[in-house]
């Protein structure tokens, strides 16, 4: 870890104006459960000359909780652990709840926060480790992954330039059901869809998002659907717990009767950013929702996969868990 | 989940709890980094980043311009340390190569620079700036790796002799049926919860040592190698050891560092190496290799044992475990023969981890002898039934006690095992393939000497004086315990003293030997005090005071040294040179007989019939040691050795980078262990025993019994759910899914 001026920022335009008016040459991160920020600091992997502490931003709306006919939005400062246990969040998005609940551990999720989440960065073990060479980490040094331990790299969204991994879970719930991400930059707010949020590594792995410096992300949006409570989140890891996904989905259905009216797939675990399955989704519409159809739309989510040396076992498994969440959603029991 | 407080029924001790239980709960209990020291130096390691090659140069400007920073130790300026002997040629060293000794990089996370600074924090940012520069060659990685080399066991350690009896090619030749496979374990890494720390505060040319240590006098006498002075200038002190599972058996490079430091900067250092660091400079579980070969008539009668055993290792110090005689004595097995081998490849120096030979040695036994029932279509259990014996057929000795039927009656119908389908797959709930299994558990029964000082005073309370160790297990209460219990006095009247060199030298903490040896120790001291009081067993109060009256003495003192006669030295002058010297099992010296613990574990997982997570709703065990000394403290150590058992057999896994020779997975968020939520019901059975030839104490150690075949069970399970047999560690979902 090495030296760093660390102030509080008391709101957010506040905190924005210190972020964008860093010195030249120096480097600002907003700070909130530091979960990720802190760790990688202590492995010299992240060396920010700037941390602003945004966890004491006055306006209540950064953490509130707020279902409408609308949808459901969330504020980024708001904890996982509080999001996951929120009651109608629960019962009306249990694909959401379920995603949080999923990740890291109580403690993990009683201090980081879901703006911070969808920004945590990679647990490619070549990326964490100063030593190696990593295009991610050190543009232009290479990709120790591509002939490496890749056990735990994408096989969906990577580039020859990098196949880290994106280990979220609560991203995977947010691409399905198409949310929006609120900004606040130097010059107001905007907002963008979550889906435009990350940027496949392609040539560029070290610039992960499409956010300028010293945008903050101020809240979460969620749309209504009809999809929405029928929806869970399937995460398959080799423990029970504290692990992140070998595979996952995230799947959200609307049913007349066995047939899909709408539905909404995110893949997780083997995918270098968050992952929609659209083309699963369209091969399910209108259909039948049985063995055979879920398999079809399971071969189609993964269709562009490429497997390197050690995670082609990851494709069958992300296939098999995404017929296995579907079919699950299906025979869910809806709460009245 | 059985009782944590089991029942004490015949030959076991009290169920009292733990006497540090309180200290350790409320945070009290002091650690060897939380020992106090004035104005410490704080120290920080640079560990290299090749696997082998050598150094070619430093630039520390940036470093030593880091405000607080102190010094940086490398190779070039290094005060002299002297090589020490490699702990498998008799000496204290988990290598014998002294820490920063040249340029030359064997291994990856070698140490290369120690950083000391004013604070912690100025010593890792200094030793993030720290350039080293490296001249690197290939490195060979593990087994198949261009450049490892291939040595007979036998060759490089001529008293490691393969077990041997009969003609077993030839038995096999003419047996009916042959069970033939190859079976692999992978690195793994102890993963103390408590991290690699050492304090070194020197008083004059006097060096105390904090250190969590699994043999302070060891630990002594190999430093005191390094530095080149006499050991009793050295004290090395830990009340408590945060877990050690073997890595903190041996003298490690780091701690001499941090004394020549201190020594040079004229005040104390402290440091705590870094998780990631602990994967490389205290040893680590090597990788085996296997090839099985089980012969047995129709009727199920083994016929021969065939075990050739592969261990990788670095190339620098002969490291072995061997074990295999363990597997040979196991079962009636009328001929054996069996190779080992080392393969030397550019890897850190391998130590001993929780049952180091029989965790991988009994995996290929246990899951070759259900693989043999399947073929011969008969219960598992039945069959070990019927090769059960009462003799170590390859030494002819027969075992002092042995309860493995009994352990498996008992586990097997807590189990409900007699309600098992045996075709595979056809247990099923749902989506989930139900499967049940089950395995031996066996661990040789050792003892050490061992010398333990109790001051009794004549009001009744007594003190105990050992240098031995608690790493978790209980040991300050059941020397209480056994101390009370030869007094006839309560265990709250007994004080224990540990874990430090001051104090009469106990064993190592290793070979699962402490409670046996330790006990054995004080109960021979307690029996002197009560013989020079003329006391009966069983004496009462006013009898103590009586007798303390006659001879006018407030208190008496006595030393008790227990020397096994099995013991390799007769003495227990080694011990106060801090040699280890373990003895029994099944390599008895001279005319002892054959002891060791048993158990039998069965298991039930559940695997997700698409996504093959593999998960254990519920295991038992079954364990017959001997004397148990406290129930209470016996159980957790057996459950715990169970839950190790399943993290060894579908969790634990050190990645190598096979290009590059290094460790990926040094951290615990990807190095998996069993978390609370893969854990459900675990129930431990305590079946009596009585063994009196093992030791005074009359107790077989339990330490590294209850994982050991836990994997082969697992495995087992694994097999009847599915179809499958896995036969490489850990099981894991890429190993089962199906493309």
């Amino acid at each position: 870890m090495r030296p760093f001026t660390f102030t509080f920022a008391n709101d957010a335009q506040a905190a924005v104006q210190a972020a964008t008016q860093a010195p030249a040459g120096g480097s600002v991160q907003y700070l909130a459960g530091g979960t990720t920020l802190v760790d990688l600091m202590k492995l010299d992997v992240m060396r920010p000359s700037q941390l602003i502490d945004i966890t004491r931003l006055a306006s209540p709306q950064l953490r509130a909780i707020d279902i409408t006919p609308q949808g459901l939005t969330i504020g980024a400062l708001a904890t996982m652990r509080e999001v996951a246990d929120h009651p109608g969040v629960r019962r009306n998005y249990p694909v959401v709840a379920e995603s949080l609940w999923l990740a890291a551990s109580q403690q993990i999720r009683n201090m980081a926060r879901v703006g911070g989440n969808v920004l945590q960065r990679t647990r490619c073990a070549y990326f964490r480790d100063t030593s190696w060479p990593c295009n991610k980490r050190t543009p232009g040094s290479g990709c120790s992954a591509l002939d490496g331990e890749n056990r735990w790299h994408a096989v969906l969204g990577a580039s020859d330039q990098c196949i880290a991994s994106y280990p979220g879970d609560w991203a995977t719930a947010l691409i399905a059901l198409d949310a929006t991400v609120q900004i606040l930059g130097s010059g107001g707010a905007r907002s963008l869809p979550f889906a435009g949020l990350h940027r496949p590594p392609g040539n560029t792995p070290h610039i992960e998002t499409t956010l300028a410096p010293g945008e903050l992300i101020t809240s979460f949006v969620i749309p209504a659907g009809p999809y929405t409570q029928r929806s869970l989140y399937l995460k398959v890891r080799d423990r029970e717990s504290y692990e992140f996904a070998l595979a996952s989905a995230a799947v959200a259905l609307a049913l007349d009767g066995d047939s899909v009216r709408q539905v909404r797939i995110g893949i997780g675990g083997p995918v270098a950013v968050p992952w929609r399955a659209r083309e699963a989704e369209a091969l399910l519409v209108g259909k039948p929702l049985n063995e055979s159809n879920a398999t079809a739309a399971a071969r189609a989510a993964f269709a562009a996969a490429r497997p390197r040396q050690h995670n082609a076992f990851r494709i069958p498994l992300g296939q098999q868990t995404l017929v296995r969440a579907l079919l699950q959603a299906q025979t869910m029991e809806l709460a009245a | 989940m059985s009782n944590p407080v089991p029942e004490v029924q015949a030959n076991m001790g009290l169920s009292i709890p733990r006497v540090d239980a309180l200290a350790k709960v409320t945070g009290t209990a002091r650690f060897a980094s939380d020992m106090p020291v004035a104005h410490p130096a704080y120290a920080y390691l640079v560990t290299s980043t090749i696997a082998r090659g050598r150094i070619t140069g430093f630039d520390d400007t940036a470093a030593r311009a880091v405000p607080g920073v102190l010094d940086i130790l490398t190779h070039l300026n290094r005060p002299p340390l002297q090589p020490i002997k490699h702990f498998v040629a008799g000496g204290a060293g988990l290598t014998a190569t002294p820490p920063l000794a040249g340029p030359e990089i064997a291994h990856d996370g070698q140490i290369v620079a120690m950083l000391l600074a004013d604070t912690f924090e100025a010593a890792r940012e200094a030793a993030h700036r720290l350039v080293v520069r490296y001249q690197r060659q290939a490195p060979s990685a593990t087994f198949g790796s261009p450049g490892v080399v291939e040595q007979r066991t036998a060759t490089v350690l001529p008293e490691r002799k393969d077990p041997v009896l009969g003609n077993a090619e030839a038995a096999l030749r003419q047996s009916a049926v042959v069970h033939d496979a190859e079976y692999a374990t992978p690195t793994q890494h102890h993963n103390p919860m408590e991290l690699f720390a050492t304090t070194a505060h020197w008083m004059g040319d006097e060096l105390t040592i904090y250190e969590p240590s699994q043999f302070v006098y060891g630990l002594r006498a190999g430093l005191a190698g390094q530095l080149g002075i006499p050991p009793q200038k050295i004290r090395v002190v830990n009340d408590f050891v945060g877990g050690a599972f073997g890595s903190k058996g041996a003298t490690t490079q780091r701690t001499a560092l941090v004394a020549v430091a201190a020594r040079k900067l004229g005040r104390p250092v402290k440091l705590v190496a870094t998780r990631d660091q602990g994967f490389t400079i205290s040893g680590h579980r090597h990788e085996t290799r296997h090839r099985v070969r089980i012969g047995a008539g129709r009727d199920g009668k083994f016929t021969a044992y065939h075990h050739d055993q592969w261990e990788l290792n670095g190339r620098a110090d002969p490291y072995v475990n061997g074990g295999v005689e363990n597997a040979a004595a196991m079962y009636a097995f009328p001929n054996v023969m069996s190779t080992g081998r080392m393969v030397r490849a550019d890897r850190d120096p391998p130590i001993f981890m929780r049952s180091p030979a029989e965790v991988p040695v009994i995996f290929a036994l246990e899951s070759a002898v259900d693989e043999l029932a399947v073929r011969l279509a008969m219960d598992p259990v039945e069959l070990r039934r019927l090769n059960d014996t009462d003799k170590n057929w390859v030494s002819g000795k027969r075992y002092t006690s042995r309860s493995l039927m009994k352990c498996y009656d008992a586990a097997s119908e807590a189990f409900g095992w007699k309600r098992r389908n045996p075709q595979p797959g056809s247990m099923r709930d749902g989506d989930w393939l139900i499967g049940w299994g089950c395995a031996t558990a066996t661990y040789p029964t050792q003892v050490s000497p061992a010398v333990a000082r109790v001051r009794w005073l004549a009001d009744g309370s007594a003190r105990v004086e050992i240098a031995a160790h608690d790493v978790g297990t209980g040991t300050y209460t059941v020397i209480a315990q056994i101390a009370a219990e030869t007094l006839s006095i309560k265990p709250e009247q007994v004080s224990v003293a540990m874990g430090d060199s001051l104090l009469p030298p106990g064993p190592v903490s290793g070979g699962s030997v402490t409670t046996a040896s330790a006990c054995s120790a004080v109960k021979l001291a307690c029996q002197q005090v009560l013989a020079r009081l003329a006391l009966p067993a069983g004496a009462t109060a006013a009898q103590r005071a009586a007798a303390f009256e006659k001879l006018q003495l407030g208190a008496i003192e006595e030393t008790g040294n227990f020397v096994p006669a099995t013991s390799r030295s007769k003495s227990t002058a080694g011990l106060y040179k801090g040699s280890v010297d373990i003895s029994g099992g099944a390599n008895m010296a001279g005319a002892g007989n054959t002891m060791f613990a048993f158990g039998a574990e069965f298991v039930e997982v559940r695997v997700h019939a698409r996504t093959r997570e593999i998960r254990v709703p519920r295991i038992v065990g079954a364990f017959a040691a001997g004397r148990i000394m406290n129930p209470r403290t016996a159980h957790s150590q057996l459950m715990g050795g169970m839950i190790w058992g399943i993290g060894s057999a579908l969790h634990e896994h050190t990645e190598i980078d096979k290009r590059e020779a290094r460790y990926m997975n040094d951290n615990l968020a990807e190095y998996l262990i069993p978390v609370n939520a893969d854990i459900r019901q675990v129930d431990v059975i305590l079946v009596p025993e009585v063994d009196n030839e093992v030791n005074p104490a009359g107790a077989k150690g339990i330490g590294e019994l209850a994982n050991v075949g836990t994997a082969a069970a697992v495995a087992n399970a694994v097999f009847h759910a599915t179809g499958r047999r896995i036969r490489e560690l850990p099981i894991t979902i890429d190993k089962l899914i199906v493309a």
